[in-house]
């Protein structure tokens, strides 16, 4: 029976880029669809009536939604390509541990530094670039989080740096300056079709950045 | 022949018959101390806090697979070096250390847990119940946790508004419950792990902020379930005795009321 796979999905969301690079990395066929986020439609209500957001993997017919959820989801159905998460108990502990600490931290951090100025926005910055110097520090001497391969770590950061342009440009800051090591992490892992293909153009958030903060009144 | 009983020492990783004599090969009992040295070699330590249900659905697990622990009380107003030592990233309780190697984040001990003492699986099997499961753990953890923390600080219109969120979310576990024995099934299991939370914990809350909406009236499915689920041994390490936790619970709002103004 031929898999039916449908991803709802908007384009500069980092948490549907980790769903198209899972599948890309895995090499599964599957139908992408742009949702409208402000006019919502009906298949996405029904498949994510809970919280009404992409993206939502719906396999055959049943969805799964939450991006963390969904990388796993494909990591455990397609076990054989490309392991995204280790074998090891332990080793799965802890790629899940910073799997959770960036979905805790980055996403809202990203958002204070473009949605806020002053003080806040300082205090933003500031705690933005501690998590990427911790991520650094798990980093360490491997190429990927995941060790010699794209890895499940790997998978649930790199969408961000789609938005570190934008992040850079609000908040007048240089994030390689003071994180050169997770900037080439980055563009190694760029190096991969499977990540190349996923990620938008950094410009290109900026730009919907500069929309979004223009829509909602944010200077 | 007489039979000889042979004591083999936790040294000796070989089962096999002994041949005593030559012509006839000789019963052997023996016991191999080597299952109970490995068990007793698994150190496994919990550092915990008594109020935290994030701490006791660890327990619980823990319980539920019979796996001997050493639990360590930490005073959050005080924490032990080994605390930070062991979650320097979010210096929180609960974690779980097994031989020395520290797991932080109570919904990735659990997975550790599942995946590491196989017996009594606590996650199901097919991958997509095992997705539905992760979805309303975190269902629970960042949405009816967080509003209930939202609900305990606020006061006025932003109380009521949370209050109603939390219906809300609770009326989705409701339906979530529906037909079935408990969240995870026929047996308890991984979500239900995730929802004791709701079995003491909950209501001592309700009584301590002076809100009366957790009831058998409005959540008759979720109030069958914590009947049937606090029968079940295990579950007795989650209850939280309710004098000493109301009062813990009006202490820190008393705290976080000053801090505020």
């Amino acid at each position: 029976m031929a898999d039916e796979l449908v991803l709802l999905d908007f384009w500069p969301s980092p948490f549907g880029m980790r769903v198209r690079i899972a599948l890309a990395e895995k090499g599964i066929k599957h139908e992408y669809r742009e949702e409208d986020l402000r006019n919502k439609s009906a298949l996405l209500l029904q498949m994510n009536p809970v919280h009404k957001k992409i993206p939502v993997l719906i396999h055959n017919g049943k969805p799964v939604c939450e991006s963390l959820i969904q990388v796993q989801y494909i990591d455990e159905v397609w076990h054989d390509q490309a392991p995204l998460l280790p074998s090891d108990p332990y080793q799965r502990a802890i790629a899940r541990f910073w799997a959770d600490f960036v979905d805790k931290k980055i996403y809202e951090l990203g958002r204070k530094i473009w949605t806020t100025k002053g003080e806040e926005q300082e205090t933003g910055k500031k705690e933005f670039i501690e998590c990427l110097k911790l991520l650094e520090g798990e980093l360490g001497d491997k190429p990927y989080f995941g060790g010699e391969n794209l890895g499940y770590v790997d998978v649930v950061l790199v969408p961000f740096y789609s938005w570190f342009l934008a992040y850079e440009k609000c908040g007048n800051f240089s994030i390689e300056a003071e994180c050169p090591k997770l900037i080439a992490w980055a563009q190694r892992c760029l190096q991969k079709e499977s990540v190349s293909k996923s990620l938008p153009d950094q410009e290109k958030v900026y730009g919907f950045v500069l929309q979004l903060k223009k829509i909602f009144g944010i200077e | 022949m007489a039979e000889i009983h042979v004591i083999i020492s936790s040294c000796d990783r070989n089962v096999g018959i002994a041949t005593a004599l030559r012509r006839k090969p000789v019963l052997v009992n023996f016991t191999s101390k080597l299952e109970q040295t490995m068990a007793d070699e698994d150190e496994v330590k919990l550092f915990g806090m008594w109020a935290s249900p994030y701490s006791r659905r660890v327990e619980l697990a823990l319980k539920l697979k019979g796996i001997p622990y050493e639990y360590v009380e930490e005073d959050l107003s005080s924490k032990s070096c080994l605390l930070l030592k062991y979650n320097p990233v979010h210096q929180k309780i609960p974690v779980l250390v097994h031989n020395g190697k520290p797991i932080a984040e109570s919904l990735v001990i659990l997975e550790y847990i599942d995946e590491t003492w196989t017996n009594n699986p606590i996650l199901p099997q097919d991958p997509y119940d095992r997705a539905m499961a992760r979805f309303w753990a975190k269902f629970i953890d960042e949405k009816l946790l967080m509003t209930t923390r939202k609900a305990s600080v606020a006061s006025g219109k932003e109380k009521e508004q949370a209050i109603e969120e939390i219906t809300e979310q609770l009326k989705l576990l409701e339906s979530e419950l529906q037909g079935k024995e408990y969240f995870s099934g026929p047996s308890i299991g991984y979500l239900d792990i995730v929802a004791s939370v709701l079995v003491f914990w909950f209501g001592n809350l309700q009584e301590a902020l002076g809100v009366d909406m957790f009831t058998k009236e409005k959540f008759p499915i979720i109030f069958g379930w914590i009947g049937k689920v606090a029968e079940i041994d295990a579950v007795e390490v989650c209850r939280i005795p309710k004098e000493k936790h109301l009062e813990y619970i009006r202490t820190r709002l008393e705290a976080f009321k000053s801090a505020s103004k």
